[in-house]
Order: C-alpha cells, then sequence, then structure tokens
C-alpha cells in the first residue's frame, strides 16, 4: 500500500540574519612574532587585517546563542517556533550529543529537532540546502541554520601556513516560508580525491591506542594553502555560474556576491573568473573578521547589510567551499529589513 | 600542431599581466617570478591555472616548484603541450 506524503510544496527564504563576534580584536602584529612573518604579507596573501578570537571562558554555543537569538528577534518569531537547528561546525569539542542540541537547551526550546552537520566551510550552504528542503517538503516551517567556528581552539599558533588564517565567530539564520521562490536550487559536491588538502588530526582513537604519547600533540587544522588556493579558483567559478543560472539569473543581474570568507585573492580571483560586473556588491569581512569557516556567510551576509541596508531583499550568491574538499553554492534573496 | 615557443611565450605575458599587473616589457625568458617580477605564491598558482586553461596542458604540483623563470614555464608546456 502506497504510503501517504503531502505532495504540496512551500516556497522558502531566508527571514532574518544575525551575527556575533567575540570582543576581542586580534591584529596581525599580535600573530607575526610566533610565525616570522609580517603584518604586509598577510594582508598581501590574504587580505586579513585583524580577526576575532573568543576568550578562554567564552565557548562555541555561547556565540551561537546570541547570533540566533538576534536571528530570531529579527525573524519576528519566538524560539519555540523553531521547528528544527541544524548546525554547521567542525570545532564543537564533543563528538555527542550535537551542538544543535545544546544549543537547543540554551534557546529554551528542547523540542525542536536538531543536528549538526560536518561541512568545513561550506556548511553553512549545506545547511542552507537542507533547510530549504525541509520547508518546502513541509517537514519544518522555521528552521534555523547556524554557522559557528571557535578555530582558535583548534589552530596552532606557531603553524605558519594557518594561524593568521582561522577566527572565532557564529552566524544564523531563520528560514521560513515565503509566497516566492527566495533560494534558488543548490548546486554542491565534492573533490574528496583531494580530501587530505585541509584536516583536523589526529583522531581520538590514536590517543586511545596510543596512551601518553605526548608527541601526537592537540588536534589542531592543518592545510595544504596553495593546493586548496588552487582547487577554489579552478574549481568553484564554474560551480557558482552554474548556481547563478539555476535560480534564472546571470552574473550582471546579481545584487551581491557573498563568498565563504577564506581569503580575499580567493574572493578577487573568482569574481574575476564570473566576470562580475561592479555593480554586484562583493562580501569582504575576511579583512577584518578573517577566515571563520562555517561561520563566514551568515556574518560577511550581516556585515555587508549594515554597510549596503539597500541590499535588504536583493539577489545574492553564497557559496562555501573547503575541507573535504566539499563545496555548495546557491543564490538566495537577502533578508528583509528586521520588523 | 605542437605550440611555438613563441606563441607560449605571448600567451605566458598575456597572463602574468592579467593576473600580477606587470608590465609587459619586463617580461622575457629569462626572468625569475618571484625575484624579478615580484610574483608570489598565490599569483604563481593562478598563472599555472590560468597557463593549463590557455594550453590545455597539465601542469602538477612538483613541475610547478621547479619553475623558476618565465622561461621554465615555457618550456615545460611547449615539451607538455598539444
Amino acid at each position: 500500500m502506497a504510503l501517504k506524503f503531502d505532495q504540496t510544496t512551500q516556497n522558502a527564504r531566508i527571514l532574518s540574519v544575525g551575527a556575533y563576534r567575540p570582543p576581542r580584536i586580534v591584529p596581525n602584529s599580535e600573530i607575526v612574532d610566533r610565525i616570522d612573518s609580517t603584518d604586509e604579507w598577510i594582508q598581501q596573501r590574504t587580505g586579513i587585517q585583524s580577526r576575532h578570537f573568543a576568550s578562554a571562558d567564552q565557548s562555541l554555543i555561547d556565540m551561537a546563542t546570541i547570533a540566533a537569538e538576534i536571528a530570531i528577534k529579527r525573524a519576528g518569531i519566538t524560539a519555540y517556533q523553531i521547528d528544527s537547528v541544524i548546525f554547521a561546525t567542525i570545532s564543537y569539542p564533543y563528538q555527542a550529543p550535537s551542538a544543535a542540541t545544546e544549543l537547543l537547551v540554551r534557546l529554551g526550546n528542547t523540542k525542536a529537532a536538531a543536528f549538526d552537520i560536518s561541512a568545513a566551510c561550506a556548511g553553512f550552504c549545506y545547511g542552507v540546502a537542507l533547510a530549504n528542503d525541509m520547508v518546502r517538503s513541509r517537514t519544518s516551517k522555521y528552521v534555523l541554520v547556524i554557522g559557528g567556528e571557535k578555530l582558535s581552539d583548534f589552530t596552532d599558533p606557531d603553524d605558519r601556513a594557518t594561524a593568521f588564517i582561522f577566527a572565532d565567530g557564529a552566524g544564523a539564520v531563520v528560514i521560513g516560508p515565503s509566497d516566492e521562490v527566495g533560494i534558488g536550487q543548490t548546486i554542491w559536491g565534492a573533490s574528496a580525491e583531494s580530501r587530505e588538502a585541509i584536516v583536523l588530526e589526529p583522531s581520538y582513537l590514536e590517543y586511545k591506542n596510543n596512551p601518553g604519547k605526548l608527541d601526537l600533540g592537540w588536534p589542531n587544522i592543518s592545510q595544504q594553502g596553495q593546493a586548496v588556493f588552487r582547487w577554489a579558483v579552478y574549481e568553484i567559478a564554474p560551480v557558482a555560474l552554474k548556481a547563478i543560472e539555476a535560480a534564472g539569473l546571470t552574473p550582471d543581474t546579481l545584487a551581491a556576491f557573498i563568498p565563504h570568507q577564506a581569503n580575499e585573492r580567493i574572493i578577487d580571483s573568482l569574481a574575476k573568473s564570473m566576470k562580475l560586473p561592479d555593480s554586484v556588491a562583493i562580501a569582504r569581512d575576511i579583512r577584518t573578521t578573517g577566515n571563520t569557516s562555517a561561520a563566514s556567510i551568515p556574518l560577511a551576509m550581516d556585515a555587508l547589510l549594515i554597510e549596503r541596508p539597500d541590499l535588504h531583499g536583493k539577489s545574492a550568491l553564497l557559496i562555501g567551499f573547503g575541507a573535504g574538499l566539499v563545496y555548495a553554492g546557491q543564490v538566495v534573496e537577502l533578508p528583509p529589513k528586521a520588523l | 600542431m605542437a605550440l611555438s615557443q613563441d606563441v607560449v611565450l605571448a600567451g605566458i605575458k598575456e597572463i602574468v599581466v592579467e593576473v600580477a599587473g606587470i608590465d609587459a616589457g619586463l617580461i622575457a625568458m629569462e626572468k625569475k617570478f618571484t625575484d624579478d617580477l615580484d610574483v608570489d605564491s598565490l599569483s604563481m598558482v593562478e598563472v599555472v591555472v590560468a597557463a593549463e586553461e590557455k594550453f590545455g596542458v597539465k601542469i602538477p604540483d612538483d613541475e610547478v616548484t621547479k619553475m623558476a623563470t618565465i622561461g621554465d614555464a615555457v618550456n615545460f608546456i611547449v615539451a607538455n603541450g598539444k
């Protein structure tokens, strides 16, 4: 016997965005001594001037809670109306239970569906894709998508390849019902043959199997910067163009481009490859926020809307790419001005 | 038909001008990417990606690290291009 499933669909959109950056601003001058580098070198290679680090007693969930509360308030709903929470992160320090359920407790709504996703710097766009499908198929009315990272916990301050890149922060969006289509089709995939290019290791089992072996060290992110850069500038522009086409737009009809804030040189290269005209606003939050992995796109979205309030409700291409190597991109309508 | 050195040099010149904003007149076979032209490692990656596309040739990472001069890049492409 065929099962019953409501076949009607519901359009979805981003209703609001919220962002939180921890108060401590860390300029390049605080990073350079331990990696024998200079402010100029870091700015030239990445565009980063400063970033924010959370304090030792400020957790990933502390940051995520503030971002989530802002997004929920701006959406004009309450935490109790959230049906599902999708938490994209690679820096929650527990395998189980999930970051999403800790966030539920903090938000005071312990009944929503909640889970984490591991798609690194593409995590936020993966979350938007899932949330869109959940609202469309009516399995949820309001979905909270969080990208949050405390990467300072998993970055070696002496690693010349990563110490100046990664940072902390959290961004959130509420995705819910809409009259019109507010989220275009997601173009996503992987280049998993290169999964060794960005790793966070050793695994828990290596510690268990090597008790007392001190040189295993703390698990930190390591990255083959040039290989990742090459992949990003070569593979991601075609994905971005497909996402624009899938949404029925062209690069010159787009209002904004909000890519994962990995490196300003990658952002420039993507914009050039896509032949984005000057009319397209490009998010460059990396300059003062660094690379916050899953948090970077919602943080950059919030910053761009503060700088350019005229972009509320306009179209923006989001594209995330990172460890896996995985990627996802979609065109969205930016959230309207808060009620 | 194999690519001639002149064609490849002209193509590389165009790419380096575009990627690194260097005056075309400064670019010659013996010029070193890093020391003479101030092309850093990330710009080098962009040059390589653009050259692969332009000449339909695959330039592996370990070959890139060996390319010190414009001439090294041109010769690799001439030898390995179609």
